[in-house]
């Protein structure tokens, strides 16, 4: 650790590194930090027990019978076929609302050729040796898996298929499956009157079994209800906060309000005479944001006891390294800066823009601010721990259950080995629950305190001290020639930074961002401005932010040169080809097009009503939208329809796809329409949702999702669909009323929804 | 401190808590009913709704002592019994509504409130019975889909 970096900046390293990993799909971390033997791997799995025991998936050796001869089959650590014929598949990835729990079962299933019907999904163990990644962020869980899950199921029905060939005495290749049973010719044997003998046979080699083309899917891409559903709607519990054990007490823990401070005193002896209080404790903490910063821990009998005795609390803070944030004056200094036609770096620079911009038929300028934003999950951060048998024990709705491991074992100083983490269903991730400082505070409780203890965050604490999405501000100027053809742009983007050097987490500008690489002359500056406030990935990080600067700037130029903006943008992408960075202009595209039809674009509207249309290429998701929205006198908006199109290869399960669109375009709209963290003295100024006002169901618009289904390899869906969201509004507020939208949340501009 | 006597789900339960304390942590902490869930704590959000005598309440700022005497439903005792749902929880499944789910239990109620009300709800009574309640994941359109055809289920049931 670098004792000169701030707290921010400390989240900022930390943070650099897992959107690194996240990006890269890269290994999960703790693979390098555990090191366990097969009794131990069979123990953390969990499946020792009955005499079972199940192969290594990676390794042609292993074998997939228990020594004690197992009924059982168990080819890897992802499914189980008992002999009754029940399918048991075990979901790796944490559930956080993206549909993981569901999706990762049906790829398994669909290269077993099992009756979804026959499956039943458990949530695996945490053990990234056997299971690889298992985290949920970037939208990587599907395409980072794919081939794993697929290859286990396909290993497993290889399996089956050589025990039912060889009961029947016949060549393998006589031999095909479905609905969870080998077939030779009419005769059929179940997956389940099989297992016993599969789990003799040696594991195949993954790298050899054959996958499925996608022609021959069964189950994938079709309309599939969550696995879980019956116990959300019967209010089972599921989620971290639901964990109950015996002799469970509650915890709260109080950190200094402004990101830094340090517990001077605290009145502790007071607190502990409180009614149901069990203890109170300063712990110091190691100044990581993303871990275990300095605070009070109270502990009582009820959650309510702790609640209380929370408002008794008294701390003195020491400030004196704590961050002195203000909003007010950063947007001041920015728009000082923003009259700067170039930042302090240069990003990237293409052409010459100068000349370009002063060659051009027509140039037009904007300054685009955005807020910082919180995540604000409807579970507040929560985790149990309990310090037990020589371990620590957690449940824990995080979004980065591999990563907990290293991070909980280098907070709480103890070997890896010793930590046990249960994934509960995570109720709103986000990007907030990568970051994992919460279990971190719930062990260091538990090192305190004897006996199981839920920690529990009120949303007052939730919205002071998450890892914000930064605001950020662009200095536009852009030019068309005579023919109304993009010819020149420059953008001075002004972020902020917390260690001098590095951009903000989620406050990047990479030289390849579109549209970098789609004009003739471009260039790209910044200037970072101190920060000291913590932040951090938040639903399509970066480009939940610059998608809707670029793509109104985009408009306010196929505006001033009077062109229909479908054809300006088709002819930005230009000529079919894939770009540096993943952007594909054929299949932006093809998107593009397709909105366009489904939406009805160019028809004629009411007055008052218009229509946006945006495009945003991101998480490997192609993706463009139509908006349609009206505006009265009052600027009172009303989104009426969002059309949405995006191509992400095959669809897993069209309606949890259909559904993480529909979520993203109202987490858009939200967020573009009045949410905003504003800090002053280093305090956030929202505390709950009366200042942080999440659109409630009157608000909804009509969401219609379309895919476009390719043999590209299957990409995610829980963020690509946010990033078209408020420009398309945002261009459809302009075509309705002629005003230009520069600032967001729209409230800072008059308008509120209607 | 005294024993307060509640009815939770057509059962009597007692607890000894503070009278002062929320009807939802008595529930969660106390009765084990974690169903209910916590989301703000200043009835903003909708998360916590339960029914008291049919009439949906936010549990996080009902102190418990002023719901003796009174019938509480919650999550957990909205189904008819252990095999038969109620046709929202049918709904909510086959729409397949939830995301995160979170929010789930408290649309729920919030949502049998306004059927038992109004069996045949216009858009603008959903609007109307359902705005107290947040979903962070914005599966509202799913909601409403689900409502109207929870209420088509009713219908059929009673017919």
């Amino acid at each position: 650790m670098n004792a000169h970096l701030s707290p921010a900046a400390l989240a900022d390293e930390t943070l650099r590194e897992l959107m690194r990993e996240v990006e890269l799909g890269g290994p999960a971390l703790p693979v390098r930090a555990v090191k366990i033997d097969r009794r131990h791997f069979l123990k953390l799995t969990g499946m020792a027990g009955g005499g079972l025991t199940l192969g290594f998936f990676v390794g042609s050796d292993a074998r997939a019978a228990g020594e004690k001869g197992a009924a059982d089959f168990s080819p890897n650590a992802f499914l189980r076929i008992s002999s009754k014929g029940s399918i048991l598949i075990y979901n790796k990835g944490p559930e956080i609302g993206q549909g993981i729990k569901t999706a990762f079962p049906l790829i398994i299933a669909e290269e077993l050729d099992a009756l979804w019907t026959d499956v039943v999904v458990e949530q695996a163990p945490v053990n990234p040796v056997v299971y690889g990644r298992q985290s949920a962020g970037g939208s990587r869980s599907i395409p980072d898996s794919w081939d794993q899950l697929r290859k286990a199921g396909a290993v497993a029905r290889s399996m089956l298929l050589s025990a039912a060939a060889a009961s029947w005495k016949v060549p393998v290749e006589e031999c095909s499956t479905r609905d969870s049973a080998v077939w030779h010719g009419k005769r059929k044997l179940t997956y389940g009157a099989l297992a016993a003998k599969a789990a003799a046979l040696p594991v195949p080699d993954a790298a050899k079994v054959k996958l499925k083309e996608r022609s021959e899917y069964r189950l994938l891409g079709k309309w599939y209800t969550g696995v879980d559903n019956r116990k959300v709607v019967t209010g089972a519990p599921l989620f971290g906060i639901d964990q109950q054990l015996p002799g469970l007490k509650f915890a709260v823990y109080e950190k200094c309000p402004a990101t830094g401070g340090k517990v001077r005193t605290a009145n502790l002896d007071e607190l502990k005479k409180l009614p149901g209080v069990r203890d109170a404790f300063v712990v110091e903490g190691n100044g990581k944001p993303t871990e275990l910063m300095p605070g009070v821990a109270i502990v009582a009998d009820s959650t309510w006891a702790a609640f209380e005795a929370r408002k008794q609390l008294r701390v003195e803070w020491d400030e004196s390294a704590a961050s002195k944030d203000s909003w007010s004056a950063l947007t001041k200094r920015a728009a000082e800066l923003s009259k700067q036609a170039a930042g302090d770096t240069t990003t990237v620079s293409v052409g010459t823009v100068a000349d370009a911009l002063k060659g051009a038929a027509k140039t037009v300028e904007g300054f685009y601010t955005y807020p910082f934003v919180s995540h604000a999950p409807l579970e507040p951060q929560n985790c149990t721990a309990w310090n037990h048998d020589g371990i620590i024990e957690f449940w824990s709705p995080t979004q980065t259950a591999d990563r907990a491991l290293t991070t909980l074992a280098g907070a709480l100083g103890m070997p890896v080995e010793k930590i046990k983490i249960n994934q509960t269903r995570v109720g709103g991730g986000f990007g907030r629950r990568l970051m994992n400082d919460y279990a971190c505070e719930a062990g260091a409780i538990a090192q305190r305190f004897a006996g199981p203890v839920k920690l529990m965050w009120t949303r007052e604490q939730d919205m002071a001290h998450d890892f914000y999405r930064p605001g950020g501000f662009h200095s536009l100027t852009g030019g068309v020639d005579a023919t109304g053809k993009l010819v020149a742009w420059r953008n001075h983007f002004i972020s902020f930074t917390t260690d001098g050097k590095n951009p903000v987490s989620g406050g990047n500008m990479p030289g390849e961002e579109f549209p970098a690489q789609n004009v003739p002359n471009y260039l790209l500056s910044q200037t970072l401005l101190p920060l000291a406030t913590p932040c951090g990935p938040w639903r399509a990080p970066r480009s939940c932010s610059v998608a809707w600067v670029i793509q109104s700037f985009l408009h306010e130029l196929s505006a001033a040169a009077h062109r229909d903006h479908r054809d300006f943008l088709l002819e930005v992408m230009g000529e079919p080809r894939l770009l540096p960075g993943g952007l594909n202009t054929a299949r932006a595209a093809d998107v593009i097009k397709l909105v366009s039809e489904k939406a009805g674009w160019g028809r004629k509207l009411p007055a008052g009503h218009g229509m946006g249309l945006a495009f945003h290429f991101s998480h490997a998701g192609h993706f463009a939208e139509v908006a349609e929205v009206s505006v009265d006198a009052d600027k009172r908006i009303k989104l009426h329809r969002m059309v949405v199109v995006g191509d992400i290869g095959p669809i897993v399960n069209m309606s949890g796809a259909n559904n993480q669109c529909e979520g993203g375009v109202l987490d858009g709209f939200s967020t573009m329409l009045g949410l905003e963290i504003t800090m002053e003295n280093g305090r956030v100024e929202q505390s709950n949702f009366h200042q942080y006002p999440i659109l409630r169901i009157a608000d909804q618009p009509k969401v219609e999702v379309h895919f476009i289904q390719s043999d590209n390899p299957p990409t995610g869906v829980g963020e690509p669909a946010l990033p078209p969201v408020a420009p398309a509004i945002c261009n459809a507020i302009y075509a309705a009323i002629g005003h230009r939208v520069r600032t967001l949340p729209l409230t800072k501009e008059g308008f509120s929804a209607g | 401190m005294p024993t307060l006597s509640l009815r939770v789900n057509g059962k009597d339960q007692a607890t000894d808590v503070d009278p002062n304390t929320p009807l939802l942590w008595v529930l969660r902490d106390s009765l084990g009913l974690v169903g209910t869930k916590f989301g703000c704590g200043m009835s903003l959000c909708g998360a916590c709704t339960v029914l008291a005598d049919g009439e949906p309440i936010r549990a996080c700022s009902t102190p418990v002592s002023t719901m003796a005497g009174k019938n509480i439903t919650t999550i957990e005792g909205l189904a008819t019994s252990p095999t038969q749902l109620h046709p929202l929880q049918e709904a909510w499944i086959e729409h397949d509504v939830p995301q995160c789910g979170y929010c789930q239990a408290g649309q729920l109620m919030s949502a049998s409130a306004l059927l038992a009300r109004t069996p045949q709800p216009t858009d603008a009574d959903i609007d109307t019975a359902m705005a107290g309640n947040l979903c962070r994941c914005g599966t509202y359109q799913r909601i409403r889909a689900a409502i109207h055809s929870a209420a088509g289920k009713l219908a059929k049931r009673k017919a």
